[in-house]
């Protein structure tokens, strides 16, 4: 059993369409050990047994009759409680949509089962989207499996966890200042925020509507590839959503970084944590030896992205959860958590009357000099790398009560968002046996590109292959 | 002291798109079973998302063209945002600092006959809300939510305070609506809730107009408050709100105090307003522009051919029925109040060409017999005209007969005539052309009379 | 924004303004968290951004539109599944009394 759920997307893939593994197996497999590990992890807020089971069966079926199968088939996975799907109930981690069952699936949701993914259960997540430790869920604290009084990361930490324990092959998650990034680098595992635009959001319960990315995690490079293949591209519904057509990202991913100009941006390594500071650039220099070339590079106004974020973000916040009043669906206001109220008044307050042009416009005026950073930096280099995290995974409970310090964490995260620019994270190695990610960010759809690098790099580190003891 | 009244109106037109403003959803809800013609879009669902409806669009701009506004080449959409019931997602989806056209006017005829200009500030685009209706179950008050109009795309236009009687109000707000008609962009009926009216009255108080030497008259200031009237259902009713108010404000300006800021609404029944619970913070909309739609951005050159493909406005037709048809005024408004009418009309007209039948004479009979234009075409109607105008002919026998006949039946203007009255003839004579249903020459008739008369 | 001015935030206005309801306890809470995220974000009065112009929208997307081509509704079932009161293929509510 522990043997599948140390598959890959790519291994199982192989395995289910050669016959040689029953995608039934699998799914069963992978609910077993979900169930198994969620009083520890609560990764989990609803697990879907009968709908995946039933998914299985019909993908082996389809297999016996010798039909050809996208690589998703048969593929478990989690989905954060975030995105709508129909039939199943939707918490967005919050007492509000406790008992919330969509009638329409997102449109990610419905490209995966299209593509017959096995939706092994909808996944933990600070509530409404609205943390960056995993600790802000009404349906309690979801725990990092490499150390169980440490956090895993937010919002989408039960994706994230899900993914690292082996519960899920891969899991869908969105990324408005880091929640892709952030808890795939305290978990391990590779974790995508595409340009915005790349992947439909019609779906997905909106947080902050100009930032919102919806990525998603696996173990490795390759699977992440395999899994964007599907997501991407433009569905007639989200009027945001890029017309310019997705690549095929498995493809000439492993081409090599020969010449590949790699960026350093000092602003994210002047006050960084010594270890963590050595651990990228050695994640650095084995790109150098591999062909690519480093040069430092400045993005000036990064120091400003996190002020620039705590404007858009609660001011598009406070007017996407205006539509839960109760009575169409849901419960009543007062049903909001702490942090989903703090943000809901804060971003009132930044909109109202004689407070926009000082707040919310003059962070977009700020949005804009944040993104001709990036747009200047990538006339001199193909990628950036940096630090996902500016600390290891914290204790949980140790930065609850101080908001201030709990926005902090995104300081390196939210400047992409801010750009739009699309970002992958990847592991980098372990400090006092905790796992650290570095970023590698491109500019608008180069999605491939990164998928290249970071391919490179894992080849000659796998440290996927470092398990959580659990 | 004298006030003059100061009033603007703010008027919603829902537009006759298939589908709604940003879902797919029919427009076409009128008398549907409550919340039947919805979706996540318009229900506001987590997660839904607008996608714009390109003929909405299309037709606010023919609108903002055919009343002489400017279009804007860069446009957006909004949010504004508050909550009511009836408001799905929380906020409406509107326009606020970049609406699709702005500064046109329109002309009016005011009561005294003269043109008066109204400068409409601008007509833009939004969503409509859901229905509200209050209801009693079991004992209890309750208010009904039905979202099927949630999501129509919803044409607002704003004029400036330019009129000043409660008759212009609905003068500007006909032609509104008659302009909307023409344009086939909206049935604009206010029964149905497809045109609804809202006017903001206050009054000025009007003092000697100062005589400055070179004759210029002071600058009109607008009063330091105004007040929103709601819940109009007809023209009638909005003359009588509006009427209502402008005592009601009249008697507090002259106490001294100034009538308070304030939304009020119009009870049909009393015949009064009455102040709606005001809350500051109501006010506080909160704009935006909305970041799940991409701007808008337009040329010159389709603004060109929305004003080339612009059909003719009433005005315009009125002016050119008056010039080419040498209609009457009375009768070139008449026939072009309607659209279809006017068609009608100018159909007829072609079609009495060949019969030399005039213009004039189809339009009074268009306007006196009131013929069923959508069941009798004009050709039919042309040769309807011709037969009854075509003199029957009558033999001179027949001539003699009725004429006998005549001077059997008035003996007194027989014997007015043989004592010398010669206006006793026309009597006579006017007899025979009614016996004969006009279908004698008089000169003939007057003759045969006399000759019968002298013998 | 005023330069050097502590930035005051009317907990009841925006509260009220924002239809969340507060305790007394949340009301002192917030305010003092939100007055210190408030003092950090004032670190964008640094930049000067009067020649700026703000970030419309990230993507370059303009004229994202649709035909108007009518398409099916979800069922009256579906509509009101997750409400709480429904009447008659109504949604319910308390009462709203707009005069007073």
């Amino acid at each position: 059993m522990s043997d599948l759920s140390n598959l890959t997307i790519q291994e199982a893939s192989r395995l289910i369409q050669s016959k040689k593994l029953k995608a039934l197996e699998l799914t069963e497999a992978s609910i077993g050990r979900a169930k198994k590990l969620n009083q520890k992890l609560n990764s989990f807020i609803t697990i879907c047994e009968e709908e995946a089971v039933s998914q299985a069966k019909k993908v082996d079926k389809l297999i016996a009759n010798g039909q050809k199968m996208n690589a998703l088939a048969g593929i478990p996975f989690g989905i954060k409680d975030l995105f709508s799907t129909k039939d199943i109930r939707t918490t967005a981690g919050s007492k509000v949509l406790e008992n919330y069952v969509p009638v329409y699936d997102a449109a990610s949701v419905a490209r995966l089962n299209n593509a017959n993914a096995c939706i092994v259960g909808k996944t933990n997540l600070d509530a409404w989207a609205h943390g960056s430790s995993g600790e802000n869920s009404d349906f309690g604290p979801t725990r990092n499996p490499y150390d169980l009084s440490r956090v895993p990361g937010g919002s989408s930490s039960g994706s994230a966890v899900s993914v690292s324990s082996g519960s899920s092959l891969a899991a869908m998650g969105t990324d408005t200042g880091g929640s892709i990034r952030l808890p795939a680098s305290f978990c391990n595992i590779v974790g995508l925020k595409p340009t915005y635009g790349r992947v439909s959001r019609y779906g997905v319960i909106a947080m902050a509507s100009s930032l919102d990315c919806i990525g998603h995690f696996t173990k490795t490079v390759y699977d992440n590839a395999l899994v964007l293949n599907v997501t991407a591209g433009e569905d007639g519904f989200d009027s945001t959503c890029t017309a310019q057509k997705p690549d095929d990202y498995t493809k000439d991913i492993e081409k090599s970084v020969k010449g590949l100009k790699i960026g350093i941006p000092k602003e994210y390594f002047e006050n960084l944590d010594r270890k963590i500071k050595g651990l990228i650039l050695e994640a650095v220099k084995k790109l150098e030896k591999l062909g690519a070339i480093v040069e430092d590079i400045s993005l000036p106004n990064t120091e400003y992205g996190v002020a620039a974020y705590y404007i858009i973000q609660p001011s598009e916040v406070s007017s996407n959860l205006a539509r839960y009043d109760g009575i169409r669906f849901g419960k009543t206001r007062e049903k909001f958590g702490s942090e989903a109220k703090r943000r809901i008044i804060l971003g009132t307050y930044t909109l109202s009357s004689g407070y926009y042009d000082a707040y919310y416009l003059k962070a977009m005026k700020v949005r804009r000099i944040i993104r001709n950073d990036f747009v200047d930096a990538f006339k001199k280099v193909d990628v950036i790398v940096c630090s996902v995290s500016p600390t290891l995974p914290f204790k949980l409970g140790e930065k609850v009560s101080d908001p201030l310090q709990m926005y902090l964490a995104d300081i390196f995260t939210v400047t992409a968002n801010l750009a739009g620019v699309p970002s992958l994270a990847v592991p980098c190695g372990f400090i006092d046996d905790l796992p650290v990610g570095m970023q590698i960010i491109g500019p608008d759809f180069s999605e491939k590109l990164l998928y290249q690098v970071g391919y490179a790099y894992e080849q000659e580190t796998k440290w996927y292959g470092i398990k959580p003891k659990i | 002291m004298k006030y003059a009244p100061v009033i603007g109106l703010e008027i919603h037109i829902e537009l006759a798109t298939k589908s709604k403003m940003f879902c797919a959803c029919s427009a076409d809800y009128f008398g549907a079973k409550p919340n039947t013609h919805t979706c996540p879009i318009c229900l506001g669902l987590p997660g839904a998302m607008p996608k714009a409806n390109v003929k909405a669009i299309e037709f606010t701009q023919k609108f903002g063209s055919a009343v002489g506004c400017k279009l804007l080449l860069s446009s957006k959409f909004d949010r504004k945002n508050y909550f009511y019931p009836d408001l799905a997602k929380g906020f409406q989806i509107s326009q606020y600092d970049l609406p699709f056209s702005t500064e046109g006017s329109l002309q009016i005829k005011t009561e005294k006959g003269d043109l008066k200009k109204v400068r409409i500030t601008r007509a833009h685009l939004e969503e409509d809300t859901g229905k509200l209706t209050h209801a009693t179950i079991n004992d209890r008050r309750v208010t009904l939510v039905d979202f099927n109009r949630s999501g129509v795309p919803l044409m607002e236009i704003v004029s400036e305070p330019d009129m000043e009687s409660a008759n212009e109000a609905k003068v500007y707000a006909q032609k509104i609506r008659q302009i909307a008609r023409y344009l086939g962009i909206s049935d604009a009926d206010m029964e149905k809730g497809s045109m609804r009216i809202e006017p903001n009255v206050s009054l000025r108080k009007v003092t000697e107009v100062s005589k400055v030497s070179n004759g210029t008259k002071a600058k009109k200031e607008l009063p330091p408050y105004k007040v929103e009237l709601k819940n109009i259902n007809s023209f009638k009713f909005a003359e009588k709100a509006i009427d209502y108010e402008i005592k009601r404000q009249a008697e507090i300006l002259d106490k001294g105090e100034v009538p308070a800021q304030e939304t009020r609404g119009f009870n049909e029944q009393k015949g009064i307003t009455v102040s709606q619970r005001s809350k500051e913070f109501a006010h506080d909309y909160r704009y935006f522009p909305e970041p799940d739609l991409p701007p808008l951005h337009f040329t010159e050159r389709q603004f060109e051919k929305i004003k080339n493909e612009l059909s003719e406005l009433p005005d315009e037709k009125y002016q050119r029925f008056i010039k080419e048809f040498n209609l009457g005024v009375y009768d070139a408004e008449i026939l072009t109040r309607e659209q279809k009418v006017a068609e009608y009309f100018e159909e007829a007209v072609k079609a009495g060409e060949k019969a030399k039948i005039s213009a004039k004479v189809i339009a009074n009979f268009i306007i006196n017999q009131k013929p069923n234009i959508e069941k009798v075409l004009p050709a039919d109607l042309v040769s309807h005209i011709y037969q009854k105008t075509q003199k029957t002919h009558i033999s001179d026998d027949e001539l003699e007969e009725i004429v006998k006949k005549v001077l059997g039946e008035n003996k007194k203007a027989v014997e007015d005539y043989k004592k010398g009255k010669d206006v006793a003839l026309q009597v006579l004579v006017g007899a025979v052309m009614r016996e004969s249903k006009g279908n004698v020459d008089p000169q003939k008739a007057k003759a045969m009379l006399k000759n019968l008369l002298t013998n | 924004m005023k330069k050097k001015q502590k930035p005051e935030i009317d907990i009841d206005y925006v509260s009220k303004l924002a239809s969340i309801p507060l305790s007394s306890k949340e009301k002192s809470v917030f305010e003092k968290q939100l007055t210190d995220v408030l003092n950090y974000i004032s670190k964008l009065n640094e930049i000067d951004t009067d020649s700026i112009e703000p970030i419309g929208h990230i993507t370059n997307l303009q004229n994202v539109l649709r035909e108007d081509k009518p398409a099916p509704s979800l069922s009256q079932d579906d509509v009101l599944k997750n409400a709480p009161k429904t009447y008659n293929g109504f949604f319910e509510v308390d009462a709203i009394f707009e005069e007073q």
